[in-house]
């Protein structure tokens, strides 16, 4: 490199430090700060005994392992971890698969009525969850689903931000894809499937990956809908912890550290696919 | 292969039509290139024939079978679209055996078929490539492939060269004429573009407000148009109309001064086409039409140059040699040769005869 261009490179790197560069990039470093702090406490707690939970430094005095043991070790542990899974994934595919559907349906389909459904359906997105538990119940209850996977799973089945979404994203795909697989003999569905689907698969992962990490993180609806411990998913188990004789901070951080692997292998794994997904969808996480 | 006719064709959309009853005979193994203006229902035609739009009314028959209410597939027919239509997600190899999805053939006899179609194409060697690594040319090829491996009875083109630039355009035409020989199956084309038009058909359709104005050769339609429409959208540059009236056998236009032409007998107010190449730069004392006029704007093409004049109160176009550039204000003559005269009437804008 000569002399000339290194000057100009330092001139260059000089000039993107801006006053307005240097506060937007505190403000983020704060932001982040508050953001992971929690997150820091939840880690450390979990490695300390039941009698430094209350020592507020960040690492721990004698870190040791117990606690994972013994939340590993309980079988109960696992079992919501597995609910959780089972629940997330299942709720997922459902996601994917009917909101696909519909909003495939609504968006490339010419038929009466479709402009008042997609209304119908996007005027649900407008009810809170808290107002819709109580019908959720009843309709659980007359069905016979309280306490059972069907109970936590049915109302997060399909959903109307997914439909709305993956509608956008279909209005998208040329009619000319889908038309000349028509010619080519495809039927309805094959197309959908072959055609549409691949050519939206950004749209498929945001969905996915939000559905997925809202029902790994679910709360209210499980702890309503079930009354037996086996059933319970990850967050309501740990919730549990507290409920007994005593509140075992050490555990339920233990619990929470553990709860929150998947989500971070899915973020690490994803990330592009969240990044992009937030941008497509206008989004918050 | 097989014959397609369109007996009274109808596409109405609730109370507006599209394209009003038009009739027509695509002889099996022709090159037909329906032509016209954005809206005159060429695609919307080209559509009913693929089995994309419903047909409001009359009979499409192919290979003498009424297939109104056949879906695309029972058709056997193959389309290229404007946008290519090939998907990104699968490969060049699997885009072209793509139209083999419902065929009923080995797998080993498909992928065969996929070879041989790539080899005819030139695109052996790109099987393996997604689209996005693709040209246009490529890919309008690979869109072309897809149709071809199925051996369908006849190809529906929808302003297949619409997205390339005009070299490509100009290669891909020949390519796909040629294809057409060498295949020998029916094609209808559809476009805006009356060049691709003119090069390409065995017989051209010219559509306009869902309407057929003419069918014909090129040859045929650039000699004797019916009406002013096709005589000005057939034909490039475009012809140049003028204002006239024929009364008592003899033909006035402001501007001009006429000599020995043999006129149709009419009476009244005409409009008067003469083809920019008709109409020549340069001193003339011949029969046929004399006028001066000054240079509003010329074109340089290297082979000829096309000086934009006014003639009378018209604006025209008339070509000069290449070589031959007038200055813009300066005043030229221009003159066309009996025979070079298109008379309409004005008020049907139907053709009267040539002059």
């Amino acid at each position: 490199m000569t002399a000339i261009t290194e000057t100009r490179e330092l001139a260059a790197n000089r000039r993107d430090i801006r006053p307005g560069r240097i506060i937007a990039w505190t403000l983020l470093l704060i932001g982040g700060l508050i953001m992971i702090t929690p997150l820091l406490f939840m880690f450390s707690t979990s490695l300390k005994t039941s009698g430094q939970v209350y020592d507020l430094r960040l690492i721990p005095a004698a870190p040791t392992f117990e606690n994972y043991i013994k939340v590993l070790g309980d079988g109960r542990f696992m079992r919501w971890f597995l609910n959780s899974t089972f629940i997330a994934l299942t709720v997922t595919l459902s996601n994917v698969f009917f909101d696909s559907l519909v909003g495939y349906t609504l968006a490339k389909f010419e038929f009466r009525g479709r402009y008042f459904i997609f209304l119908a359906i996007l005027s649900t997105l407008m009810i809170p969850t808290e107002m819709l538990v109580i019908p959720w119940y009843l309709m659980s209850s007359q069905l016979g689903w309280i306490d059972s996977y069907w109970g936590i799973m049915f109302p997060g089945m399909m959903t109307a931000f997914g439909t709305f979404l993956m509608k956008q994203f279909f209005e998208g795909v040329p009619n000319d894809f889908l038309e000349a697989a028509r010619v080519d003999g495809l039927n309805e569905f094959t197309i959908w499937w072959k055609i549409a689907m691949p050519m939206v698969v950004p749209a498929i992962s945001a969905l996915a990956i939000f559905t997925f990490l809202g029902n790994w993180t679910a709360f209210f609806w499980p702890l309503i809908v079930t009354t037996s411990k086996e059933l319970y998913t990850l967050p309501v188990g740990i919730s549990s912890f507290s409920a007994e004789s005593s509140i075992q901070w050490e555990l339920i951080m233990t619990g929470a550290a553990i709860g929150t692997i998947p989500t971070l292998l899915v973020f690490l794994a994803l990330q592009r696919f969240i990044v992009r997904g937030v941008m497509l969808a206008g989004l918050k996480g | 292969m097989a014959k397609i006719e369109l007996q009274g064709l109808i596409k109405a959309y609730g109370n507006t039509r599209a394209v009003h009853g038009i009739d027509l005979t695509i002889e099996d193994g022709e090159f037909v290139v329906f032509v016209g203006p954005s809206g005159c229902g060429k695609s919307t035609t080209l559509r009913m024939i693929a089995g994309l739009e419903d047909i409001s009314g009359g009979k499409l028959l192919i290979g003498d079978e009424v297939v109104n209410q056949r879906e695309p597939k029972q058709r056997n027919i193959a389309m290229v679209f404007q946008n290519y239509a090939i998907y990104p997600h699968m490969t060049v190899g699997q885009n072209i055996g793509f139209g083999l999805y419902t065929s009923k053939l080995s797998k080993a006899e498909k992928q065969k078929r996929i070879e041989e179609t790539g080899k005819i194409l030139g695109l052996e060697k790109l099987l393996e490539r997604r689209p996005a690594a693709l040209s246009g040319g490529q890919r309008q090829r690979v869109a072309i492939g897809r149709a071809m491996v199925r051996d369908p009875v006849a190809f529906l083109f929808d302003e297949p060269l619409s997205n390339l630039d005009a070299q490509l355009r100009s290669q891909m035409r020949m390519e796909i004429k040629s294809l057409h020989r060498r295949l020998g199956t029916t094609i209808v084309y559809v476009t805006h573009d009356q060049v691709e038009a003119m090069t390409m058909a065995d017989k051209i359709v010219v559509m306009r407000d869902g309407h057929i104005l003419q069918v014909g050769s090129p040859t045929d339609l650039y000699e004797n148009p019916v009406d002013i429409f096709t005589a000005r959208f057939i034909g490039s540059p475009s012809m140049n109309v003028m204002e006239g009236a024929l009364a008592k056998g003899a033909l006035n236009i402001e501007g001009v001064t006429l000599l020995g032409l043999e006129l149709p007998a009419h009476e009244g107010k005409v409009v008067v086409g003469i083809r920019p190449h008709d109409l020549l730069v340069g001193e003339y004392s011949g029969a046929g039409i004399v006028g001066s006029g000054v240079v509003e704007a010329v074109e340089p093409l290297g082979s000829e140059t096309l000086v934009h004049l006014m003639l009378g109160k018209t604006l025209v176009t008339a070509t000069a040699p290449g070589r031959v550039v007038p200055a813009i204000g300066s005043t030229v003559t221009v003159h066309a040769e009996p025979g070079a005269l298109y008379l309409f009437d004005a008020a049907s804008e139907k053709a009267l005869g040539r002059a």
